[in-house]
């Protein structure tokens, strides 16, 4: 495509939709085959049409589990090269390869898609010179991502955690499916997404979920506060260059959950804060923590119409905004918790939940492994 | 005793929907949908008394502009349910999505648990076609918001959720019809537009035509329901907004 000159946002805004989107957790970390998510995907085909779709999924990569697995896209050779180059000068790259995919009938034109397993090079200078100020090697890599996505030409990062990846396109769900054979991975967490775009470009670096380390999301909406969001997250070394709204509820979930250290549970109450005239009628430290909250994270409220899904190494939680103005279900069964546009999807490949809800406006539904698990003990 | 059953497992809407009306038209009065998961726009638009009972969890936009039809849920619903309904029923035995009865002008939607934010937005009545939707849990945001005309009613029936039984923004701009809530709704949830009354003759005879069928329908026990206060809101005016652009 190409079409996203580096440095210039054409589409400056936003992504009304209709899409859809699911993602199911096994709390005991069993892993599941990407069929099953395709499944319920597929089941609401309707939701979106055609310009978009894709997966998130964790613990797919057992063998590189400590390493940082990029999946990166590129229009041209060029980029390649370019990129591999850069990568290479920061990184230790322990295995890089094609990412495997099939010819299918509805994508005729793709750009490349390859896929790296690497970790910084110890006592690198790039550390020092990655201009942050107490650096940390995951913020050296999202330092990296931002340099790719902004700098080199035609090279985008469509994921850069630890044993995760994301996988995306222009098609719908089944199509994406088949073309990166989803059904091949096996994870315990999987979320996926059916896009709906209306005045941003349906293409492959634009399609969900977008990433950045583990964090992933999956949203249905439009993010009306995206100019405010987007300046606040560049005070922080954050760079939008994906032509979407969405981009910026990834980087605003790493500011607040891993380097300003929230919960889960306070940085929604951030991007989704309850309104001044609820906050006047609470009393005592509730009130107090609000009320700051507002006043200290007020950039980082998300407005507008949204339903999400964001996921990350240790688990998912979904999140409607203050009115409710996209669908959100939650269902469980056993160790399993789902989460879908509609419940059809949840159905689909649950077919007799123990329970069924639709969560509040605002009020994020949290699922994580239990704390015995590996994965549930690592940072973000 | 059904006439006619359709498999609608891996059926897509289109054809589903064309082998139900096909149906009709072939004179089936009763029809078992099974196997339904998610499939869109069933019974919409169709003017026959047909009864449709559908097993498994319909789409979007069930009984869109449904005029006639009888609609038997046997299980969840989702969004958009009776959205510009004209005449005809709709009995959920599950809770049923946001949206529900958007902009009705007739008929009644039966439901036996919780419904989502946006209920019963704008619906309106005329003469005899008076809209009606009984809610036996609880309801989201924005309850009868823009309401002109019809009954709403919510019983708030389950006693272990502890949950309110209703949300904000409650009868936002009404300015037709009633609301019959169970209970009482805290005022600050009321809208500007929307004043709170006791019970009155014509309201009760009201409460018990509409909770008589409702009872029927769901297997409930009227008197149990009957038992607990209920309180009834109307609109302030019925031109709220009149004044808005007049100075």
């Amino acid at each position: 495509m190409g079409f996203a000159a580096k440095g210039i946002n054409r589409y400056p805004g936003k992504d009304i939709s209709g899409c859809g989107l699911t993602g199911f957790i096994s709390r005991k970390g069993e892993r599941v085959s990407g069929e099953v998510i395709a499944r319920s995907i597929c089941n609401m085909n309707d939701r979106g049409n055609g310009l978009g779709a894709g997966f998130a999924a964790y613990g797919i990569y057992p063998d590189y589990k400590d390493l940082y697995a990029f999946h990166i896209m590129y229009d041209n050779n060029k980029a390649l090269k370019e990129t591999e180059e850069y990568i290479k000068k920061h990184l230790i790259v322990e295995h890089q390869e094609k990412m495997p995919t099939r010819h299918t009938k509805n994508i005729t034109s793709h750009p490349i898609v390859r896929r790296y397993f690497a970790r910084p090079k110890p006592d690198s200078e790039d550390l020092e010179l990655s201009g942050i100020d107490k650096v940390r090697e995951d913020d050296f890599i999202v330092h990296l991502v931002m340099h790719i996505n902004s700098m080199i030409d035609s090279a985008y990062v469509f994921s850069s955690g630890k044993d995760m990846g994301a996988f995306k396109g222009v098609g719908l769900p089944g199509d994406i499916a088949d073309f990166f054979s989803i059904e091949e991975y096996s994870g315990y967490l999987w979320t996926a997404h059916n896009r709906f775009p209306t005045n941003t470009p349906g293409w492959w670096g634009g399609a969900h979920p977008f990433t950045l380390l583990d964090w992933s999301i999956v949203h249905n909406g439009e993010i009306s506060s995206y100019g405010i969001n987007m300046r606040y997250l560049e005070m922080f070394g954050y760079k939008c260059t994906l032509l979407t709204d969405t981009e910026v509820v990834a980087y605003l979930l790493d500011l607040l959950i891993r380097r300003h250290r929230l919960s889960y549970k306070v940085a929604s109450m951030v991007i989704a804060a309850p309104f001044w005239k609820d906050i006047a009628r609470m009393n005592g430290n509730e009130k107090k923590m609000l009320t700051a909250l507002r006043m200290v994270y007020g950039g980082g409220l998300l407005n507008g119409p949204f339903a999400i899904i964001f996921a990350h190494t240790r688990g998912m939680v979904g999140l409607n905004d203050r009115i409710k103005l996209r669908p959100l279900i939650v269902a469980t069964k056993g160790d399993f918790v789902y989460m879908a546009s509609e419940e059809s999807a949840i159905r689909e490949i649950c077919p007799a939940p123990e329970r069924v809800w639709a969560p509040k406006a605002g009020e994020p539904v949290i699922a994580e492994l239990y704390k015995d698990n590996p994965h549930a003990d690592k940072s973000a | 005793m059904c006439d006619m059953v359709i498999d609608a497992k891996g059926v897509y809407y289109k054809e589903l929907n064309k082998r139900i009306r096909d149906a009709i038209l072939r004179g089936k009065k009763t029809i078992d949908l099974i196997n339904i998961n998610g499939q869109r726009y069933i019974a919409d638009g169709i003017n026959s008394g047909t009864v449709i009972n559908i097993n498994g969890v319909p789409g979007q936009d069930l009984a869109a502009f449904m005029n006639g039809p009888t609609v038997i849920v046997n299980s969840n619903a989702q969004d958009g349910v009776g959205n510009t309904m004209n005449n005809g029923k709709v009995i959920i035995h599950g809770m049923a999505g946001d949206v529900l009865g958007y902009g009705m002008r007739g008929g009644k939607l039966h439901i036996l648990g919780d419904v989502g934010y946006r209920v019963g937005i704008h619906m309106k009545s005329y003469k005899d076609q008076v809209p009606v939707i009984i809610v036996g849990g609880k309801a989201g945001d924005f309850f009868g918001e823009y309401m002109a005309g019809g009954v709403l009613i919510l019983l708030n029936l389950n006693k272990d959720d502890p949950r309110p039984a209703v949300g904000d923004y409650f009868g936002t701009g009404m300015h037709g019809g009633a609301i019959y809530v169970r209970g009482v709704v805290d005022k600050h949830k009321l809208g500007a537009e929307v004043n709170i009354r006791e019970i009155e003759e014509d309201d009760e005879r009201i409460l018990e035509e509409c909770l008589k069928e409702y009872c029927d329908d769901l297997k409930l026990d009227y008197e149990d329901i009957m038992s607990a206060k209920f309180t009834k809101y109307i609109p302030v005016s019925r031109r709220p907004y009149g004044n808005l652009y007049a100075y």
